[in-house]
């Protein structure tokens, strides 16, 4: 046992090295050259400010945007540390719900969801995806459907046609990666921004 | 279920099928010492590394001593890790200003990646500085993996070598895991990782503000290059909180269809390696096909509880399947195939929250930990696993004969099934014995953020997931307690150990046998008899020991769900 203690130190600390500093290190400077942009957090800068990540949700309100899904995360409460209060799309603590299939929690939260959105769009099945919390909290997209189904609330609010909206959200599409993996999405953030260039045009 | 979802699942065994053999072959040279691919490039660093350490490479080990190496290792893994943890605040890259990690964290944390289970009671971006992931963390992600290819390894020489006292060296097979295996498909990886979208940056977390004004702190860090070891080596613990379902961790559906073929393209191949090492290519099909069998059938079932929803949203008259924790980009079908993927395999990332799934959705993942993640499984640890299975397998056979059992040759005698039980049961043991305890104390108690059945099952899937070595978790439950931290890692600590040990025994006791000629009478262990005795066995032995377990989180919660029935806390 006590001749193995060498090659352990030593190999452990040499792996160490290797794998711990020298392998991300350089796999850092690789991707800061090769795609600098994605390295960094795909940020997307408007008017000289950082808006957001590309990748990252966050929380729209207002009656003019297009809403991303409910959102689990939480932060400390500012009166109390040991305990957590809700905060939407918070980057720096990414959850889910965690709440279980027969919850009663979750049934309370889900019907509460569904009768807002059904009091905003009677016309349309209110589709699952804006009712359910993301796993991350931080989903940056909707489904091609839950982006439609908010049209009519934003035309009101914008004085924009729904048509207009519609071909909107259409360009802004992305179907299956390779015809094939994954499911067809709308990124929330993209669309926004698209939108207040309609309406700044 | 839809028919896209099913030919994703399709192309997803068709590419790990694919890269069976020629990694197999690859793997099979670089652990046979013969020249690989990458020799002419790595083959001087191998022999630095030797040289500064006073290795000699031709010197082989006895079992014990092999043991020992591995101990060895691990110990000292582990003090170097909880050193990181616990003095983070005053080491560099630590730009977000996070604390030292609490001892019994740091205990956790540390025990949960020399064990290559990953546990995650940290939070990642609101507990770790950079420092600690990528020194700490990353490097334990490539050596826990590189010591269960290993071990893997050694129990293989058992089966290949006779009326020989060693098993290979331990050094050696820990460094070439590391160099010609982990760190060369870990390159490409990570750039394929970043051009997705995921960060690899130092910079400390942006605040951004948003649209409508709101202020937004996006936390970053040097994600990929620990994303690509964490999948590779069937680790687990995520750089987030939220691990691959975080879309920094996990940008696009393609990112997530190779992560997935990533978890279990080394523990696939190492079947080849096996077949090969045995010179009889067809006993390491025949195990993948086991494996594959146990496969399909939890996809199945996993894929067809989550689409067809939850009593809840069902309930309310929503339709679309249950995306109640689950993302955008993946939807139902690569969310429910990630699931089994991880647990079949130890390696414990999610990209969907577990805890929200369907009852019968989150009773595979549970099933797939509990029969001992055998199914392709940890790198390494899920083919020796298996092997154990197959010496009970081979024992059973030979009982139903009235034969000495014999396997690939050698005789399995008593010490080898004894061995094999104790690989087996000290699972069940750290499983159940923990979740009992847990049920009834009130620190126990005190951890699921579910009611009802849904809160039984969340201790369940925390003792079996840390046993397993999984990881991955029923995450509502609140683990960041001092008992829970100490009882998980016990049971990490035992998972790992009792069932490492034992495989080195029986490889030692193996190696010493001569081989026998095979006759008439030997039962043939390549063809699909086998395959479904072996199947048999799994289900037989995993379905008496977990069943009464099973049927009072799970079950009991299907069945009051279908009853319409809800569960509300603090009632």
């Amino acid at each position: 046992m006590l001749k193995q203690i060498r090659p352990a130190l030593v190999l452990l600390t040499a792996l160490t090295v290797v794998t711990g500093l020298a392998y991300p290190l350089a796999m850092t400077g690789l991707a800061g050259v090769i795609f600098p942009a994605k390295a960094a957090g795909s940020l997307i800068e408007r008017d000289g400010t950082i808006v957001g990540s590309r990748l990252i949700g966050q929380t729209f309100a207002g009656a003019g945007y297009f809403h991303g899904r409910p959102s689990a995360t939480t932060a400390p409460d500012p009166a109390d540390a040991s305990k957590t209060v809700p905060a939407p799309y918070n980057a720096a603590n990414s959850s889910g719900s965690n709440l279980g299939p027969t919850s009663a929690a979750l049934a309370e939260r889900v019907k509460g969801d569904r009768d807002t959105l059904k009091a905003e769009n009677a016309a349309a099945p209110v589709p699952v995806d804006l009712v359910t919390t993301s796993g991350s909290g931080l989903d940056p997209e909707i489904s091609p459907q839950a982006a439609d189904f908010q049209i009519p609330r934003i035309a009101k609010a914008r004085n924009l046609p729904q048509d207009r909206l519609r071909e909107l959200v259409a360009s802004h599409v992305e179907g299956r990666t390779l015809g094939l993996l994954g499911e067809p999405r709308v990124n929330v953030l993209a669309l926004n921004l698209a939108l207040e260039d309609l309406v700044r045009r | 279920m839809t028919l896209n979802g099913w030919i994703q699942i399709a192309l997803y065994c068709a590419v790990v099928l694919a890269l069976v053999k020629p990694l197999g072959s690859y793997m099979t040279r670089v652990f046979t010492g013969e020249r690989a691919l990458l020799s002419p490039v790595l083959g001087p660093v191998e022999r630095g590394l030797y040289r500064v350490s006073g290795i000699d490479a031709r010197q082989e080990q006895h079992w014990l001593a092999y043991t020992g190496a591995v101990i060895l290792f691990h110990v000292l893994g582990f003090a170097v890790l909880y050193a990181i943890l616990r003095l983070q605040a005053v080491l560099p890259l630590n730009p977000a200003d996070q604390a030292a990690v609490a001892p019994d964290l740091a205990f956790n944390t540390a025990t949960s990646f020399i064990t290559n289970t990953n546990w995650q009671s940290y939070g990642g971006e609101t507990t770790l500085s950079y420092l600690s992931q990528m020194l700490g963390l990353t490097h334990q992600n490539f050596l826990s993996a590189a010591t269960g290819i290993a071990v893997a390894v050694a129990l293989i020489r058992g089966f290949a070598r006779a009326s020989t006292g060693t098993i290979g060296s331990f050094w050696v097979d820990v460094t070439r895991a590391t160099l010609y295996v982990l760190l060369p498909i870990c390159v490409p990886y990570t750039l394929f990782l970043v051009w997705q979208g995921m960060p690899q940056t130092f910079s400390a977390y942006v605040d951004a503000t948003t649209l409508e004004g709101a202020h937004q702190t996006i936390a970053l860090g040097p994600v990929a290059s620990q994303v690509a070891i964490k999948m590779l080596g069937t680790n687990g613990g995520g750089f987030f909180n939220a691990n691959a379902a975080h879309p920094f961790e996990n940008p696009t559906a393609l990112s997530n269809f190779v992560q997935m073929v990533s978890i279990f393209v080394i523990g696939a191949a190492l079947t080849n390696v096996f077949g090969r090492m045995v010179r009889d290519e067809r006993q390491g099909w025949a195990i993948l096909g086991a494996m594959g069998v146990l496969f399909l059938a939890g996809v199945w079932v996993t894929y067809w509880a989550e689409a067809n929803g939850s009593s809840v949203l069902n309930g309310l008259g929503l339709t679309g399947g249950n995306m109640e924790g689950k993302e955008t980009r993946f939807g139902i079908a690569a969310s429910a195939l990630f699931a089994v993927i991880t647990t079949a395999a130890s390696c414990g990332a999610v990209n969907a929250m577990h805890d929200s799934f369907t009852a019968l959705g989150g009773l595979i993942p549970l099933i797939n930990m509990q029969l001992g993640e055998i199914i392709i499984g940890g790198v390494g640890a899920g083919l020796y696993g298996m092997l154990i299975f197959v010496i009970v397998a081979i024992f059973v056979a030979g009982l139903m004969v009235g034969r000495t059992p014999e396997y690939l040759g050698k005789k399995i005698e008593a010490k080898e099934v004894k061995m094999a039980m104790l690989g087996i049961l000290c699972l069940p043991l750290m499983m159940l014995g923990f979740t009992a305890l847990a049920t009834v104390l009130p620190a126990g108690l005190a951890g699921p953020a579910n009611a009802g059945p849904h809160g039984f099952s969340e201790i369940l899937y925390a003792y079996t997931s840390a046993a397993a070595n999984n990881g991955s978790a029923f995450g509502g439950l609140s683990a960041n307690t001092l008992f829970y931290n100490s009882t998980l890692a016990i049971g990490m600590l035992v998972g790992r150990f009792f069932v490492k040990i034992p495989v080195l025994a029986i490889a030692g006791s193996l190696a010493a046998k001569k081989t026998v000629p095979a006759s008439a009478g030997t039962f043939p262990t390549h063809g699909g008899l086998f395959v479904g005795l072996l199947v048999g066995v799994i289900l037989i032995i995993g379905g008496l020991t977990f069943f009464p377990s099973l049927a009072l989180g799970p079950v009991v919660e299907h069945l009051a769900g279908a009853a319409g029935q809800t569960f509300a806390t603090g009632g």
